[in-house]
């Protein structure tokens, strides 16, 4: 594996299928009355956090105190993380704490790209969503979550629908998925769809019934109520009636097919309230996955001193298929 | 009394190798002439010489933000790039919107003595693009004003850029026009195209640019008047261009050193010292940027020297501010791009750098022949040399040096101002 984890398509097929196996071992430690491990005792997981998002920091602060790292939580909002403060100067305060592993979460495109390459840190840099860039753990988590209810996902039809264009979850989800080999269809009204869209591994439709009855998956996007105002669509329920999943398309999936979102959802906006509570339903468990992937990427980026599951007395299937790729 | 320089065995605009007597300001004698008179003698064998570069588009960033650089560091910059004229532009704080600030601008020049320091006056007041400056107050101040332009702004409302366009005939000013269509570049951050969709970064679409010289081709031929067209970048920018003069209009347009050389692809790196306005293009553009420099079709290199205060570029991109230097790099890059590619000898550099920039700016001490007589603005350069850029080694205050590392041809080793040198042994005198 690479050093960092910036983008999805950082992960080859290998690295790829490593993170998601140990994300397996991972969970297992869910159903345990002792939800820790030692891997991580020592090492220290500073979140930075410069744009709010409540429910990924948490997600990376359960996943390293599970692997027993100290976690220092730095957040932009209301701090002296802010724009005063340079980039640079941040990194340095970081590198001065000795920091083994930066989450970063950034408005900017590019931030942890920024971070991993200036040399101001030694340490090693997880994208915890940057702009409209990418957002690999989530990808990774989605990846997972879809794996558990469709098998190996080679050949699985993926279908992504919504905002694309600003959408960090689908950039990292189409490569990540065709890594893995899925067969991925953006869905989305041109105005949502990147310049270049066609250079991407992917296919793009812009009507959405078409695709469904394909899919194995769908995921529906967060749509943003600005949007509308800058001129991407006409109105809501325009949006809705033409791109929202509701109960009449959600029965034009196959029977195995799962609907799943990142979150935070807009319920009647791209996805009604009986679709979102159905049995198809996977997005409460993304989350509960969301902590799995995490220590899985902490715990092979930062090298975990011991085996992942030894401490517990377990066989160790990360010991099988953990030691070259990590980094001591 | 100044003293009188013999430049011996230089060869003009890349000629055959003959003497020029320096004194009193201009060029005394060439060749045999030249000899017998006593001077301090350079010795310039293997040598080029070329008319004083003359640049239109510098940002000198005082008063205001004499952190990033000033009248002096930059007029340092522009003297070791081989420059004896810059345009200063407008963007300053205050804007140099009044007699007043373009003659401090225009004094500061004076006194750092190292190139002619020629403001260019804004053309709204204050940048905002919502009424005109007292053009006619800066036109008719010691500093001589003649070209306008609110760089940095658009001048995007049409009805306000034809009146600007027409007021200023009245004493040959120029619209020098920033082509960008700001409702199409709102956060924009780089070239749009499949790259700025892999990266995320919000795209800045080539028709923004040339929706607007096309609009302001056809202003600038309605009311007869004349139109200069700030750092083209695009390859349908310089179609519009070439379309434009074939109808016979006064327009012309400047293309930046990194627009000849540089493309978007550095925009992966996520490093903000390629972070520029206009963006950093691809590479087709490049080539279309380069043969219409060699054709004509482009008049000037112009630097768009662009100083920023270290803290200003460490941010990550998007915070990032816009600009990068180019007055001590210009006369490299421009070997590198067009003179290495056969595209232009060193007579259409000396055009392209000196003559057409100075007839544009309406300077008349610059951009003449090297003639018995004529002004003695010269740069002499070693064509011979080349050398990884050291961006540590400048003159700015700033480092915001897109070439770090980057092999370049060229070195320029002697720059003269009326006579006297300012370079010498590529260093400052
Ligand atoms: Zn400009």
């Amino acid at each position: 594996m690479k050093r960092h984890l910036l983008s999805a398509a950082d992960l080859d097929r290998d690295d790829a299928l490593l993170v998601l196996d140990t994300a397996e071992e991972m969970r297992q430690l869910a159903d345990r009355p002792i939800k820790k491990l030692p891997a991580l005792r020592g090492r220290t997981v500073v979140n930075l956090f410069f744009e709010d998002s409540t429910r990924t920091r948490i997600s990376f602060e359960a996943a390293a105190k599970r692997l027993s790292a100290d976690v220092i939580n730095f957040s932009a909002k209301g701090s002296s993380v802010s724009k005063g403060e340079s980039l640079k100067d941040t990194a340095l305060t970081l590198e001065a704490m000795g920091a083994d592993g930066v989450v970063i979460r950034h408005s900017g495109s590019g931030a942890p790209h920024r971070l991993a390459n200036s040399g101001w840190i030694r340490g090693c840099v997880i994208n915890a969503g940057d702009g409209t860039h990418e957002h690999p753990t989530q990808a990774l988590l989605d990846a997972f979550t879809m794996r558990r209810h469709l098998g190996e996902l080679d050949g699985r039809r993926v279908t992504i629908v919504g905002d694309v264009l600003h959408s960090r979850v689908a950039r990292s989800n189409v490569l990540l998925l065709a890594t893995l080999g899925a067969q991925v269809t953006l869905v989305a009204p041109p105005t949502l769809l990147p310049v270049g869209v066609e250079t991407w591994p992917c296919e793009t439709s812009y009507e959405l019934d078409g695709p469904l009855p394909k899919s194995d998956a769908v995921m529906m996007l967060r749509v943003q109520q600005e949007r509308m105002n800058a001129a991407f669509f006409p109105t809501q329920r325009e949006y809705s009636r033409r791109y929202g999943l509701d109960a009449r398309r959600m029965g034009t999936l196959p029977g195995h097919a799962i609907v799943m979102h990142p979150g935070p959802m807009n319920r009647g906006m791209e996805i009604s309230a009986t679709v979102a509570d159905s049995a198809r339903s996977v997005i409460v468990e993304q989350v509960a996955n969301g902590v799995s992937v995490r220590m899985a990427v902490l715990y092979l980026l930062l090298g975990g001193s011991e085996p992942a599951l030894s401490a517990i007395g377990e066989p160790a299937v990360a010991t099988a298929s953990a030691p070259e790729s990590v980094p001591a | 009394m100044t003293t009188t320089y013999l430049i011996k065995g230089v060869r003009p605009l890349g000629g055959a190798a003959t003497d020029v007597l320096l004194r009193d300001g201009v060029v005394a004698a060439l060749g045999a002439d030249a000899s017998g008179t006593r001077a301090e003698i350079i010795d310039a064998d293997g040598l080029i010489a070329l008319p004083g570069l003359v640049d239109l588009h510098t940002h000198l960033r005082e008063p205001g933000r004499e952190d990033a650089e000033t009248v002096e560091t930059g007029s340092r910059c522009a003297a070791l790039g081989g420059f004896t004229a810059v345009h200063a532009m407008a963007n300053t704080d205050p804007v140099a919107d009044t007699a007043g600030v373009v003659e401090q601008v225009w004094r500061l020049g004076r006194e750092a003595g190292l190139c002619d320091v020629a403001p260019v006056g804004a053309v709204t007041v204050g940048l905002r693009g919502e009424r005109l400056a007292e053009l006619g107050a800066m036109a008719g101040s010691a500093a001589r004003v003649r070209i306008f332009s609110d760089d940095g702004n658009c001048v995007s409302d049409a009805a306000l850029m034809r009146r600007a366009l027409e007021y200023v005939k009245a004493f040959d000013g120029v619209i020098a026009q920033h082509a960008q269509e700001p409702r199409l570049t709102e956060h924009a951050q780089m070239n749009e195209g499949a790259l700025s969709g892999r990266l995320g970064l919000r795209g800045w679409p080539a028709a923004a640019e040339e929706a607007i010289i096309a609009r302001d081709a056809l202003l600038a031929a309605h009311v007869g008047s004349r139109l200069h067209v700030c750092h083209v970048s695009t390859a349908g920018s310089v179609e519009i261009l070439r379309w434009a003069k074939s109808k016979g209009w006064s327009v012309t347009a400047e293309v930046t050193p990194h627009h000849l050389l540089l493309t978007d692809e550095l925009a992966t790196t996520y490093d903000p010292v390629y972070k520029v306005n206009p963006p950093l293009r691809t590479a087709e553009d490049t080539e279309a940027l380069r043969d219409a420099l060699a054709d004509g079709t482009i008049d000037a290199v112009a630097t768009d020297h662009a100083p920023h205060a270290i803290e200003d570029k460490e941010s990550d991109w998007t915070d990032a501010a816009f600009g990068m230097l180019g007055l001590e790099t210009a006369l490299r890059v421009v070997q590198e791009t067009m003179v290495e590619t056969g595209r232009l000898n060193w007579a259409g550099v000396a055009d392209r750098m000196s003559v057409r920039p100075a007839r544009i700016g309406g300077l008349a001490g610059h951009g003449h022949p090297i003639a018995v007589g004529a002004p003695a603005n010269l740069v002499l350069l070693d064509p011979a040399h080349r050398s990884p850029v050291d961006p540590t080694a400048s003159a700015s205050l700033s480092r915001n040096n897109p070439y770090a590392s980057i092999a370049l041809p060229g070195r320029v080793v002697t720059t003269f101002l009326r006579g006297r040198p300012t370079v010498l042994d590529a260093k400052l005198t």
